[in-house]
């Protein structure tokens, strides 16, 4: 379970997260929605403490991220896989050594388990074979979908997707919405995804929060939240630029 | 306003100093704590050792090449062509040799580290590793300290050797000293402090390159510009670091070793 309480967050002068509070569950799919810098990559990032906030808790399964240092979080982030916009992969290693490379450090695992599990998470994500290939001669979709077996490998509790269907065409980014629903399904985890991605955010959640003006405006289930007629939800959700400059701001 | 300026640039130099030296304490609990990388660490001794070799063997024989010349020229007018090759020996092995190799890899390595790691930093790399239950320290600087520690006193003892060979070329083929000569005020007059004095200087130089260059790349801002700017600020800080250090080092290192 993941609480965050009264969350503060700026850069600068610039006030991003204004006193964010959410609770997600064991096993939900929940996607945070919102506008383009509105602070939701800044809120994921916070969730598995790449980033300590002004003011406020993170709290996963009751411990308190906010304050611990960086080795006493390495036990803690073993407990999250986080599939980054731009994938992250290791450009100087291959696929298998990105993938395996928590297994590497841990050090508990023969070469040969290794191997098997590398190749089972490449398979899950239907990449079975690119071992040995460099992320350069990897396209923006499968290195991805290495980024989401380097995620899943190690099987973590809760997986956190930062737009995972940006800078994609609409074919690669619904299979990636595929593989994370699959990845939700058959392994039981918490899915956590940030994304402004209306359709991608329909097909990989059961609930929606939205993020506006740096605190939680809206929180319901995915279609409640879809249909809504709260006039910021809606033209969010649609696509509407407001007369309003108000409620455009 | 000018007071107002050159009091930020004041805190920011302390802060920066803080983090350099909570860093460089981190690696060092990172050496107790874990294991380092045996393959990490023989790559970048590969990266910092060999790979720096044409580079640091051009400056050493350049170097003494050109220190042999100039000092016969003076010692030509009073008589003294002889004690060339001491002096070229006592220079190269306790001053040129490690202020110059280092130099060499400030530019040379120092520049690849921040580079590397910055661009790790900008394209999210660095964050991945943290993800991935890994302190960038231990992966990422412990591995780098380690071979720069290691290579640099190697570089240096290879630069003094070629620079002295150097100059014994100009000095006995070129300038006429008498060989013999050259080597017999060369031998009494360099003593096994000078060498040691070099060394020493070299490993500590090593170690701050590693240090600075690693705090320079995984602290540069976002953006090619970023990277750029921690690039240039990796050498130019180590290189002021060398230039500096060396002179409080000659004076502590001599009262130590040479009482």
């Amino acid at each position: 379970m993941i609480e965050v309480r009264d969350l503060w967050k700026g850069f600068g002068s610039q006030p991003v997260l204004r006193g964010t509070s959410l609770r997600i569950e064991r096993g939900e799919a929940v996607v945070i929605i919102g506008r383009s810098g509105g602070g939701k990559s800044v809120l994921l990032k916070h969730l598995i403490a790449l980033l300590q906030p002004d003011r406020g808790q993170v709290l996963v399964e009751g411990q308190n991220l906010c304050g611990l240092n960086e080795r006493q979080l390495i036990q803690v982030r073993r407990k999250f896989g986080l599939l980054f916009q731009m994938a992250a992969l290791f450009d100087s290693l291959t696929v298998y050594e990105n993938v395996s490379f928590v297994l590497q450090r841990e050090r508990k695992h023969t070469e040969a388990e290794m191997r098997r599990l590398v190749a089972e998470a490449l398979g899950m994500v239907e990449l079975s074979g690119i071992e040995e290939r460099k992320p350069a001669e990897l396209s923006g979709g499968m290195r991805k979908r290495v980024g989401l077996a380097r995620a899943i490998v190690y099987r973590p509790e809760i997986v956190l997707y930062d737009e995972p269907t940006t800078g994609l065409d609409p074919i690669a980014g619904a299979r990636i919405d595929q593989l994370i629903r699959r990845v939700w399904e058959r392994l039981g985890v918490t899915s956590i995804a940030v994304t402004h991605d209306m359709a991608s955010a329909r097909r990989i959640s059961n609930r929606i929060l939205m993020l506006h003006e740096g605190v939680i405006y809206a929180d319901g289930p995915t279609d409640q939240i879809l249909s809504s007629t709260d006039p910021i939800v809606h033209n969010f959700v649609n696509g509407i630029v407001p007369a309003d400059p108000q409620l455009a701001n | 306003m000018i007071l107002g300026i050159l009091q930020q640039r004041v805190w920011s130099l302390i802060r920066e100093l803080g983090e350099l030296a909570q860093m460089a304490l981190e690696a060092a609990r990172s050496l107790r704590l874990s294991r380092p990388s045996w393959r990490d660490f023989i790559e970048q001794l590969h990266f910092i050792g060999v790979k720096s070799q044409s580079v640091v063997v051009t400056t050493g024989a350049a170097t003494g090449m050109v220190l042999c010349a100039q000092t016969y020229f003076q010692f030509h007018k009073v008589k003294m062509d002889t004690a060339t090759g001491a002096v070229v020996s006592v220079g190269m092995c306790s001053e040129l040799g490690p202020v110059l190799a280092s130099l060499m890899i400030a530019g040379r390595v120092g520049a690849a580290m921040a580079a590397e790691l910055g661009t790790m930093k900008v394209t999210e790399q660095i964050d991945a590793l943290r993800t991935l239950a890994t302190h960038p320290v231990d992966y990422l600087v412990v591995p780098r300290l380690l071979a720069a520690t290691v290579a640099a006193p190697l570089l240096t003892a290879e630069a003094v050797a070629v620079g002295i060979l150097a100059s014994w070329m100009v000095g006995v083929h070129l300038l006429g000293i008498d060989s013999a000569y050259y080597f017999s005020n060369m031998n009494r007059y360099t003593v096994p402090q000078d060498v040691i004095t070099g060394l020493i200087k070299a490993t500590i130089f090593g170690a701050a390159i590693a240090i600075i260059s690693c705090y320079k790349g995984l602290n540069c801002r976002q953006g090619a510009e970023g990277v750029g700017r921690a690039t240039t600020e990796a050498v130019v800080y180590s290189s002021i670091t060398v230039l500096v250090s060396n002179f409080f080092l000659t004076l502590f290192l001599t009262r130590l070793i040479k009482g």
